[in-house]
């Protein structure tokens, strides 16, 4: 959790680890528009310790699903504007197939578990961005049963 | 029983307040209790914590339910649906 940015390339970088073969990685940026409204700036609200707390406990469950080496994430908060990168998510395995899986799970239960929230600052005022169905049904996707 | 008990997001904005520590009697001891007692403030409180509304409750950091039970010096936590990501 921090409120400077980060470096993409040397976090995938970092993760070259002795047995690695694939790194998979996802950004994710403040878009500049929402629901057909303009995004002036982007703030981001979490429970600290809390969030710490939630992320390890969800890239621990990747580590355990899949045969990963390693896995970094990290997420911004505070005041952001578009096209700002919000949060990086990097796993590594010695094949694609489990980095791909890791990584787009820890996002599906980031998204869903993770205490942030997220509050948008448009022309006519500020809101609260609302959770979204999607994004349960893609957590959801990763039970044990759905597989 | 001692708790503390903090609000984040919308609702902390609906109802005007961050944190506070609250005396629980015995038969309070539960998330669920715990809100009654908060409804039963009215206004604000009543609206924003009404049964069926989307509140999310945590307790010492893990999320639980309703019917998590509650001792003292216990950190719990209300708040909207998360958005990170």
């Amino acid at each position: 959790m921090q409120l400077e940015d980060f470096d993409a390339g040397a976090e995938i970088r970092a993760l070259a680890l002795a047995g690695v073969g694939a790194i998979a990685s996802f950004v994710g940026l403040v878009r500049d528009n929402n629901e057909g409204a303009q995004i002036g700036a982007m703030t981001l609200e979490h429970y600290p310790g809390m969030t710490e707390k939630a992320i390890l406990e969800i890239m621990a469950q990747a580590c355990a699903r899949w045969a990963l080496l390693d896995c970094t994430v990290i997420h911004r908060v505070g005041t952001l504007r578009p096209s700002d990168q919000i949060v990086l998510v990097v796993a590594a395995g010695a094949h694609r197939g489990a980095a791909f899986a890791a990584c787009e799970f820890i996002m599906d239960y980031l998204k869903t578990r993770a205490p942030f929230w997220k509050k948008e600052r448009l022309p006519a005022g500020e809101r609260w961005v609302e959770a979204r169905a999607s994004d349960d049904q893609a957590a959801a996707r990763w039970e044990e049963n759905h597989r | 029983m001692r708790v503390s008990v903090l609000y984040f997001a919308a609702l902390r904005e609906k109802l005007g307040c961050t944190a506070e520590e609250l005396e629980l009697a015995p038969e309070q001891a539960s998330v669920g209790a715990l809100l009654a007692l908060l409804r039963a403030r009215g206004g604000a409180w009543a609206e924003a914590l009404a049964e069926g509304r989307p509140v999310r409750s945590a307790l010492n950091q893990d999320m639980v339910g309703r019917d998590a039970r509650l001792s003292a010096g216990d950190e719990v936590a209300f708040f909207p649906p998360v958005t990170g990501g």
